[in-house]
């Protein structure tokens, strides 16, 4: 019987839960039974069972509701797949040298040749990855999957998605076209700015004191090497944690018995159907759209205006409007502290499996939403203004710094206070709070940097 | 599902002093092995950036005759990749074209007369000092000398700047 079927039955009533438990004994006893008889038949099952060891034998209906997870882990993952794939092709047509680095992109691109094919897949999964593995992590929170039993997980989660942001930027800087190599300039450039170790690993990074070819190997390495076996390493972890985690989150039912239904077929055609579905799409969007390529890198002429790629443009903004310390190190550190620590702080996530804690919390998602778009553009309306007038570096480290993060601060722990006393939220929807505050401005800030800054980075309207 | 399988439970091994002391053992052991890795890597990485360190080394550039500038101009120099800036009491800069915030190159705007970088919109006066922030420092400058109304710039090296940060101008 289809499981859409029997839980219409038992939402119906026409059924009871007894049966559904029944159902799902049965299909472990049939299961273990098959095996047992079938166990000569070892070999043949070797791909396909090892396959499905990813999954336990049955999982909770609850689980594969769309709108709890909307198959975010399972698109990331398969982006991850594609990226493996076309990523070791790409590395027969690359070379990893500035003389011909740019020359052997454009040589993909010639008649007959579909390495331009691959890259445009690599280029645009890696773009898509990003997009993916930020609404992962945003899904992961929302639905309080971050608590409890999921705590190490949400950490290794956090470190893939630096590991994505980082493949990303590593990736763009291949190429060797003018985009890369102002790149490479402002993040060595930024990497300086760390205290004590900031310089050394500037320099160990560029591979001397001028950027050139040592730089783009090294970056090279890192981004054909080092990159995908830790997130290898770490994707593996997070599925295995994931089991330890007894699958995905799920709201607490209280009394009775969770419904499971066996995995085969319910979960893995939903699986393949999204995959599936994604490759499909990215493909046919890479036949028709051509992944960018500036000017060869020439140094000594940045482009007007030298904009990052969109993901980094957020920060780009950050950039503009603090002091450089501040903004690379100190804002940074204290939210990965912040996001690490949240677990570890008793209460502070949202009931398990319920989008924003249910209707009290969503308006409140709203509400701060709204609020973090609005005071994002005046604060930035108002630096604008602010630099034209004052504009002295004499005093930016605290007025372009320590200024602005005690506002920051103070504000937080305000709204934070406001909240649970005053309006009587939870502790884990104030929380919540606080991160959609920090992510709605984060995507502010990316849109005004894309859309809305024009030569000499001006604000400027896009029409 | 997991309630209706469970495992037998393993007894554990006790906690003597010789399991504590492996223990300790294979820690440090594997500490060691993951120092030996990390400084081996960094070797390598290193073992690149020696071949280019030459150091600085002067190199100096005919920059122009004093009467060939205008007062109060800029003027791009593409081959020492630097800025040679006439100031309005007629001493001359030679100002480096690398921004101090993150390392862009700083393009010369006629119109609203001042340095105006295409990265982060500092923006910088024609003696180099910070008008507009993310930047915190003024441009660096070159040393400069004018023998006989010739302008010789040494590009292979940075002046230091004066006490309150300003590149320091030369009388012509």
């Amino acid at each position: 019987m289809p499981i859409e079927m029997l839980t219409y039955f038992h939402h119906q009533g026409i059924i009871d839960s007894q049966t559904i438990y029944l159902y799902d004994i049965n299909a472990i006893i049939q299961k273990s039974l098959h095996m047992n008889s079938a166990h000569t038949r070892a070999k043949k099952q070797f791909p396909s069972d090892l396959l499905l060891h990813v999954h336990p034998r049955t999982v909770p209906v609850e689980t594969l509701r769309f709108t709890l997870s909307f198959g975010l882990g399972g698109m990331a993952t398969t982006l991850v797949l594609l990226l493996f794939i076309t990523g070791i092709l790409q590395k027969v047509s690359y070379i990893p040298d500035i003389q011909r680095a740019y020359h052997s992109i454009q040589f993909m691109y010639t008649d007959s040749n579909f390495a331009g094919w691959l890259r445009n897949i690599h280029y645009w999964s890696g773009n898509m990855l990003v997009i993916i593995s930020f609404l992962h992590f945003c899904r992961v929170f929302l639905t309080g999957a971050i608590a409890g039993r999921r705590r190490l997980n949400w950490i290794v989660g956090l470190f893939l998605l630096g590991l994505v942001f980082f493949s990303n930027f590593s990736g763009y800087l291949l190429p060797w076209d003018q985009l890369a190599y102002w790149a490479v300039t402002i993040f060595l450039n930024m990497i300086g700015y760390i205290p004590f170790i900031g310089q050394p690993l500037a320099q160990l990074l560029r591979g001397g004191s001028e950027i050139g070819t040592e730089t783009l190997t090294n970056f090279y390495a890192i981004h054909t090497g080092l990159l995908p076996f830790l997130m290898l390493l770490l994707v593996i972890g997070h599925f295995w944690l994931i089991r330890k985690a007894r699958g995905l989150v799920q709201q607490q039912s209280g009394k009775g018995p969770t419904f499971s239904v066996p995995v085969m077929p319910n979960l893995i055609v939903r699986e393949a159907a999204v995959g599936l579905s994604l490759i499909a799409a990215i493909l046919l969007f890479s036949a028709i759209v051509d992944a960018p390529l500036s000017g060869a890198a020439t140094p000594g002429v940045s482009p007007n205006p030298a904009k990052a790629a969109w993901f980094f443009m957020g920060l780009q903004e950050l950039l503009m409007h603090l002091h450089p310390v501040f903004a690379i190190c100190v804002f940074p550190v204290i939210v990965l502290f912040c996001l690490l620590a949240i677990p570890f702080w008793q209460n502070s996530a949202l009931n398990e499996g319920i989008w924003f804690n249910g209707e009290r919390g969503r308006k409140l998602a709203i509400v701060v939403s709204i609020t973090s778009i609005t005071l994002t553009i005046a604060a930035v309306l108002i630096d604008n203004v602010a630099t034209n007038i004052i504009g002295s570096p004499a005093t930016a480290l605290f007025t372009r710094g320590v200024l602005p993060l005690v506002i920051f601060l103070s504000c937080h722990c305000l709204g934070y206070a406001l909240l649970t006393s005053r309006y009587s939220y939870t502790r884990g929807e104030t929380v919540m709070a606080g991160f959609l505050f920090i992510v709605v401005a984060m995507i502010c800030l990316t849109v005004i940097g894309v859309w809305f800054r024009g030569p000499g980075m001006q604000l400027m309207f896009p029409f | 599902m997991d309630n209706t399988l469970q495992r037998p439970q393993v007894e554990h091994a006790p906690d003597t002093g010789r399991r504590r002391f492996f223990n300790k053992l294979w820690a440090l052991l594997g500490s060691i092995a993951f120092l030996e890795l990390s400084w081996l890597s960094i070797s390598i990485l290193r073992s690149g950036k020696n071949k280019h360190e030459t150091g600085a080394q002067d190199a100096i550039i005919k920059a122009g005759n004093v009467e060939d500038f205008a007062i109060n101009s800029v003027t791009a120099n593409a081959r020492g990749q630097f800025y040679l800036a006439c100031l309005e009491d007629g001493s001359f800069l030679a100002l480096s074209r690398t921004c101090t915030h993150l390392g862009c190159s700083v393009p010369w705007d006629e119109e609203a007369h001042k340095f105006i970088c295409p990265c982060h919109g500092s923006s910088f006066s024609i003696t180099g000092e910070v008008l507009t922030p993310p930047a915190t420092r003024s441009l660096n400058s070159h040393p400069l000398r004018i023998e006989n109304g010739t302008i010789y710039v040494n590009t292979g090296r940075l002046e230091k700047p004066l006490q309150d940060g300003k590149p320091r101008p030369v009388k012509a």
